[in-house]
């Protein structure tokens, strides 16, 4: 028994020892560290950081570009879940039921294989390339296609990317036509799972589709289109890639793009500002941690009320 | 005989609805393809007209000049020694997580959980200097240490779930048997564990080839060095510098079609893969 221990502690023990270390030196310490930094003026260079308390988030708060950042945030955080989670809703409404009637049964369009296939593909492009690729969709010239048709058209071209009020509409697009083929699979599949007797039953009382809808599909999807938007809401506070490589200046033009993980970015690797980058890289934490918290809260109320 | 479905005005509507979402999405890149063939003069002139002939010398310009192909290879290299030892360290951790009660169990499962909390921003900074003072800077042995180390949370939270609904049966069966626990581990419970695995090797190789803040953070300097992701981006920006639009089309060709075609090949799969993450 004992050797048997010592046998089964080894293997554990064995098991554990490179995945442990490497999270612990790659992930767990960086992290402590930067809680550690943010209260330094660390540039990255000087050998003992210098202790400066709070005054890195003092400092932020009075910071134009950090609140900028958070506006943004927030518009993100309210567009791009609403309208991809909605298109998405929509077009897999239409997949599984969408076709013609058959007596008292509703069935999908044919050839929902083909289009869930395409809608998902720039899924698995990475987003820095789907960037490039708008990037020249966008091009304010003859030369991108969108303003290029438009001057066709004998109209004025669009800055898409140039125009500070327009710029973050383009980029939302650009998100949105990226995610929603995910969640039209993920919706596909949580509406297949829906037991047909369900839709037929509904429909010999004579409901249509809208109603079958409301009253069915939307109801018994709820904690799939919750996954869903605690998916795009953390993706929301990243946006990284996408606004590194697609908008102007990286957050410009004028900042009317910027994001905090594009300012950390910056503010560690450009402006050596380790300090504060922590500093942000803190606030962007508690930021994730709070939309966490009250999205799980606001699910589980739901629990309890049914 | 199944009956032909009667055609109707909503059934036609939404396949209106559909093809125009699928033009969406086909016709960015089909025009990028296109203008992959295109030249300078032929961009500017008209964004709409088709190529006026096959110019392969803009993917030959693409693969050398501006190193796509290194770029392509490097990320290879990166995304198959990240993703495999992901899969190795993330399935050892997760089984003996998930299998074994031990002390200290639930305070590490529950210190690989956290790591899901935490957004990559917060550490990018100190991480940078915790790599420099290992001397992996520019080094993809740097990166694929830290993709793999990036990988963990999600890999051990998703995989322990998995190895908890296996059987105990088996596992004791094995034992009987004189199986050690290094052989249970490998002949018989990660067999079993494979939908999980194909399902999350998948999530990984995706999530990795994606990467952008990594690469532009920790291989900075040595752009022989660099994976497509920050290739392409850089690309983009000196396309405007030497006027050369056709390269970098053909790049952006060269990046997106091998991942459209191992994607049509592996549809199936990749959409489960990716959903595994909703399922957590």
């Amino acid at each position: 028994m004992s050797t048997e221990r010592l046998r089964k502690y080894g293997f554990v023990a064995g098991f554990l020892v490179v995945p442990l270390t490497l999270y612990l030196v790659f992930v767990i310490s960086p992290y402590i560290q930067a809680f550690q930094l943010a209260l330094t003026s660390w540039n990255g260079y000087q050998r003992n950081p210098t202790y400066v308390g709070l005054a890195n988030f003092g400092k932020l708060f009075d910071d134009e570009v950090f609140w900028q950042a958070i506006r943004n945030h927030a518009v993100i955080l309210l567009v791009l879940p609403l309208l991809t989670i909605a298109f998405a809703l929509f077009f897999a409404f239409l997949l599984n039921l969408g076709g013609g009637s058959r007596g008292a049964g509703m069935r999908g369009v044919w050839g929902s294989t083909f289009y869930k296939v395409v809608f998902f593909a720039p899924q698995v492009l990475a987003v820095a390339v789907v960037g490039v690729l708008w990037k020249a969709i966008f091009r304010p010239d003859e030369s991108g296609v969108v303003n290029g048709a438009l001057i066709k058209m004998g109209l004025d071209p669009v800055g898409w990317l140039t125009e500070p009020s327009l710029a973050l509409w383009s980029l939302l697009a650009v998100m949105i036509w990226q995610a929603v083929g995910f969640y039209v699979v993920l919706f596909s599949a949580g509406m297949a799972a829906i037991p047909r007797d369900y839709f037929e039953a509904a429909a010999l009382d004579g409901a249509g589709r809208f109603r079958l809808f409301f009253s069915i599909t939307l109801p018994l999807l709820r904690d799939t289109i919750q996954v869903g938007w605690v998916y795009l809401g953390i993706a929301a506070f990243d946006c990284f890639a996408l606004i590194q490589v697609l908008s102007v200046d990286a957050g410009g033009p004028d900042g009317a793009t910027t994001v905090l993980p594009v300012e950390i970015y910056k503010t560690a690797f450009s402006y050596n500002k380790v300090g504060y980058a922590s500093a942000m890289g803190v606030a962007l934490f508690f930021l994730t941690i709070t939309f966490a918290v009250l999205t799980l809260r606001v699910s589980r109320r739901e629990k309890i009320e049914l | 005989m199944r009956n032909k479905p009667k055609p109707s005005v909503f059934s036609g509507l939404s396949h209106l609805a559909l093809v125009i979402w699928a033009l969406l999405i086909i016709l960015p890149l089909l025009w990028t393809f296109l203008a992959a063939f295109k030249n300078n003069t032929e961009i500017f002139g008209d964004a709409l007209q088709l190529p006026a002939e096959v110019r392969w010398e803009n993917w030959a310009r693409a693969w050398d000049k501006a190193h796509v192909g290194t770029y392509m290879i490097n990320t290879v290299v990166v995304v198959f020694f990240g993703t495999a030892g992901t899969m190795l360290f993330g399935s050892m951790a997760a089984y003996v997580l998930a299998r074994y009660t031990f002390p200290g169990q639930r305070l590490i499962y529950l210190l690989f959980v956290a790591g899901m909390a935490f957004p990559v921003f917060l550490a990018i900074g100190p991480l940078f200097f915790v790599v420099k003072q290992f001397g992996l800077l520019d080094s993809h042995v740097g990166l694929v240490i830290v993709y793999i180390a990036y990988s963990l949370p999600f890999t051990v939270f998703f995989l322990a779930a998995f190895f908890r609904t296996l059987p105990e049966a088996v596992a004791e069966a094995a034992k009987i048997d004189g199986a050690s626990h290094t052989r249970t581990f490998f002949q018989v419970m990660l067999p079993m564990a494979k939908p999980g695995i194909i399902s999350i090797t998948i999530f990984n190789v995706l999530g990795q080839w994606n990467q952008y803040l990594l690469p532009l953070a920790l291989v900075p300097g040595d752009k022989e060095k660099w994976v497509i992701t920050q290739g392409i981006a850089d690309i983009s920006t000196i396309a405007g510098y030497e006027a050369d639009w056709p390269a970098l089309f053909a790049a952006l060709n060269l990046a997106i079609i091998p991942v459209l075609v191992v994607y049509i090949i592996f549809q199936r799969q990749i959409q489960s893969g990716l959903g595994a993450g909703a399922l957590k």
